[in-house]
């Protein structure tokens, strides 16, 4: 990687030729991405090239297994940490599926979220009554329905309920770095906007995100800085935001007729 | 051992009678007698008993307490409700002091011992004592009890709590807790039943309890159990319940405490159109051994029952199912649904055996049964943890969760918080 000294001090995010996979199946094979704070990357790509293991390392799946490769977050080894040390340090990942957790309810589980990123960072615990102004703030912008704190994490949810929920827990644990996976499937245009809004809503120069999607659809609601393209497990084309509208007309066969002419990823 | 164990409990026979001479209780104690003459303890041969060895229970010599309640003091647990009628039992004998009761509502609540003899109708009827040798037990050594009987068209607003309180210092002492309840036609009421105890090492006691429910036509009665018995005590309970026509029954089993605990719900279906809803809730550490026996069985037509048993065994816990559900041939249009799961939180040998056993006579029925065993849920796992949550807080979070959903149907706001706490603070496997 040939980032100058000065610029990688103050990368938020540095994936270095990181290679992993599930039992003997490789699947990233060589990522290097660095991701600055306030900056926006989309990583696009077809089906199986890796996007969602790459959302999964990051945030620290067991499923998944890195065989090479580093990822400095704040210039610590983040591969080294259980995945609730990421959150703690503000890492969050919006799940492309999000989990149902029928008997806990959405009350219950983001104000234990909220005060174990609160303890780990040495702020005292909100009580019930702040934490319920704060949520109800955020569940204005997202659109949730009024009875969500009372029910149980995401069951009976719609898909439009789940992945406005993820996007929800987003913005009351204010994390520093948002990874989202797949937000957009399964949503339709209205649901899509709500979404786009709460993620907007959510950009600051502090903040970095790391938007995953198969369809350039969602970028024109969310404006990337960056667009890369995910090919087999490596990162194949980086570009403007421009580069999700070439894919979209071109697609992605383009992007693989191109590729053995480049010599790896950067941006 | 098990002749051993039979001379042991006929000696006490002997000391009931000494201790406790009730006219009234002597005909039921003669029938009683009779049949568990007949009767054997079970071997670990005996089918409804195969995961469960009563050897221990046998091999320890128990003995009435024939002077505890003047000087046991011991502690209630907290209150189900504050306007609730409760009776409260101390190794057996009624405690007179600390029991609350009205009779203003024309309910009957009160002492097997002192109730006269009409209003123990039904008493040994509704349970089985000329199958089961511990409710024959139970009914040889009767000396004292609830009776608890709700007249036609009464609503009980206040909760109806038993307590059934033991403690064994020097002695290996034995409790026959009993109680009837008659619940009249059209009426309503809920019943908490609660088993609490403590003994000092190294005497332990052996509860030997059984109920008896008889729900009125169309009556709705909501019935709790929570055992929370000492870890090195016995416990053995038989909780048998007829329904009436268009009556509605409910009943929910928390099993927390003891080291070997046999719990025995059954119900039968006296006319058509009721409806029983049978839950438990059974959490094991250490040895303990807890074993959870049902029998539904749908006699009549047009009946509804709904069954839901959860447990989570931790250590060598080792937890028993096994689900009867009878469906006899005139009992068309059944609807019968049993569930088992079961959360095995060690890897150093937490067991369950569940045994589901559907016996369908006749042909226009709905019936259901399913059991599953397993971990905890990796993805809710990692949901948690990618959420901040440290793995042992989610854990006990989801733990907490797959309890919650017995916790959460009880409808006494006492109860079911207590038992929250509880369990929130319970370690759980974590």
């Amino acid at each position: 990687m040939e980032f100058p000294v000065g610029e990688k001090q103050t990368a938020m995010l540095t994936i270095t030729n990181l290679h992993a996979g599930v039992g003997d199946k490789k699947i990233l094979r060589g990522v290097n991405l660095q991701v600055n704070a306030g900056e926006v990357h989309a990583i696009m790509g077809p089906n199986g090239s890796g996007k969602s293991t790459l959302a999964g390392v990051l945030a620290g799946r067991e499923t998944f297994e890195v065989t090479e490769g580093e990822v400095l977050y704040e210039g610590k080894n983040l591969l080294a940490m259980d995945p609730e040390e990421r959150a703690a340090e503000g890492l969050f990942l919006a799940f492309q599926y999000p989990v149902e957790i029928p008997g806990v309810t959405n009350n219950y589980f983001l104000r234990a979220a909220l005060n174990a990123i609160r303890k780990h960072r040495g702020e005292p615990e909100v009580d019930a009554a702040a934490f319920l102004k704060l949520v109800k703030e955020k569940m204005r912008i997202l659109h949730m329905p009024e009875d969500l704190l009372k029910r149980s994490v995401n069951e009976g949810f719609s898909g439009g309920e789940k992945k406005r929920n993820e996007i929800f827990q987003m913005a009351v644990l204010d994390p520093k770095l948002c990874v989202l996976d797949e937000t957009d499937s399964g949503l339709d245009i209205d649901a899509l906007r709500v979404v786009a809004d709460g993620v907007n809503a959510l950009r600051s120069p502090h903040r970095a995100m790391i938007v995953i999607t198969h369809y350039q659809r969602l970028l024109q609601y969310i404006v990337p800085d960056f667009v890369h393209v995910l090919s087999e497990g490596r990162i194949v084309l980086s570009g403007g935001k421009e580069l999700a509208l070439e894919l979209e007309a071109r697609g992605y066969d383009w992007v693989k007729e191109r590729e053995p002419a480049l010599s790896g990823a950067r941006r | 051992m098990v002749l051993e164990a039979k001379t042991n409990f006929l000696r006490q026979f002997e000391v009931v009678d000494r201790a406790w001479p009730v006219p009234t209780l002597a005909p039921y104690r003669q029938q009683g007698r009779a049949r568990f003459a007949a009767l054997a303890f079970p071997t670990p041969r005996t089918e409804d008993w195969r995961f469960t060895n009563v050897a221990p229970l046998l091999e320890t010599p128990f003995e009435l307490p024939v002077d505890s309640a003047s000087t046991v003091r011991l502690p209630l647990p907290p209150v189900a409700d504050a306007g609730a009628v409760r009776l409260v039992f101390v190794n057996g004998a009624f405690d007179r002091e600390r029991s609350e009761v009205d009779t203003s509502t024309g309910l009957v609540v009160e002492s097997l011992a002192t109730a006269g003899v009409e209003r123990l109708a039904q008493l040994d009827q509704v349970a089985d004592s000329s199958s089961q040798v511990f409710t024959a037990l139970n009914t040889s050594l009767l000396c004292d009890g609830a009776v608890v009987r709700i007249p036609d068209g009464a609503a009980i607003t206040p909760v109806i709590e038993v307590v059934w309180l033991s403690h064994a210092s020097v002695r290996n002492v034995t409790t026959q807790p009993r109680l009837l309840v008659v619940a009249g036609a059209h009426s309503r009421a809920t019943i908490v039943e609660r088993f609490w105890g403590t003994t000092t090492e190294p005497a332990t006691y052996f509860t030997n309890a059984v109920a008896e429910i008889a729900v009125g036509e169309h009556a709705v009665i909501d019935h709790y159990k929570v055992q929370q018995e000492a870890a090195a005590a016995y416990h053995v309970a038989n909780t048998q319940v007829v329904v009436g026509r268009g009556a509605n029954f409910t009943t929910h089993a928390v099993l927390l405490g003891g080291r070997l605990v046999r719990n025995e719900v059954r119900v039968r279906f006296a006319g058509e159109h009721a409806e029983a809803t049978v839950n438990g809730l059974y959490v094991g550490a250490g040895k303990q051994h807890i074993d959870n026996h049902t029998v539904i069985d749908h006699a009549v037509p047009h009946c509804a029952s709904h069954e839901l048993y959860k447990g989570i065994l931790t250590d060598q816990a080792h937890g028993v199912f096994n689900g009867k559900i009878f469906v006899r041939q005139d009992a068309q249009k059944t609807d019968a649904k049993q569930t088992n799961q079961t959360l095995l939180l060690s890897d150093d040998g937490a067991t369950i055996n569940t045994k589901p056993q559907l016996e369908i006579f006749a042909d226009d029925v709905k019936c259901t049964h399913g059991a599953t065993v397993g971990q905890l849920d990796a993805d809710q796992l990692f949901y948690l943890q990618s959420r901040g949550l440290a793995a042992a807080q989610a854990r006990r979070l989801l733990t907490f969760a797959f309890a919650n959903d017995i916790v959460h149907r009880i409808h006494v706001p006492a109860v079911r918080e207590e038992l929250e706490a509880l369990l929130v603070h319970r370690n759980l496997g974590s």
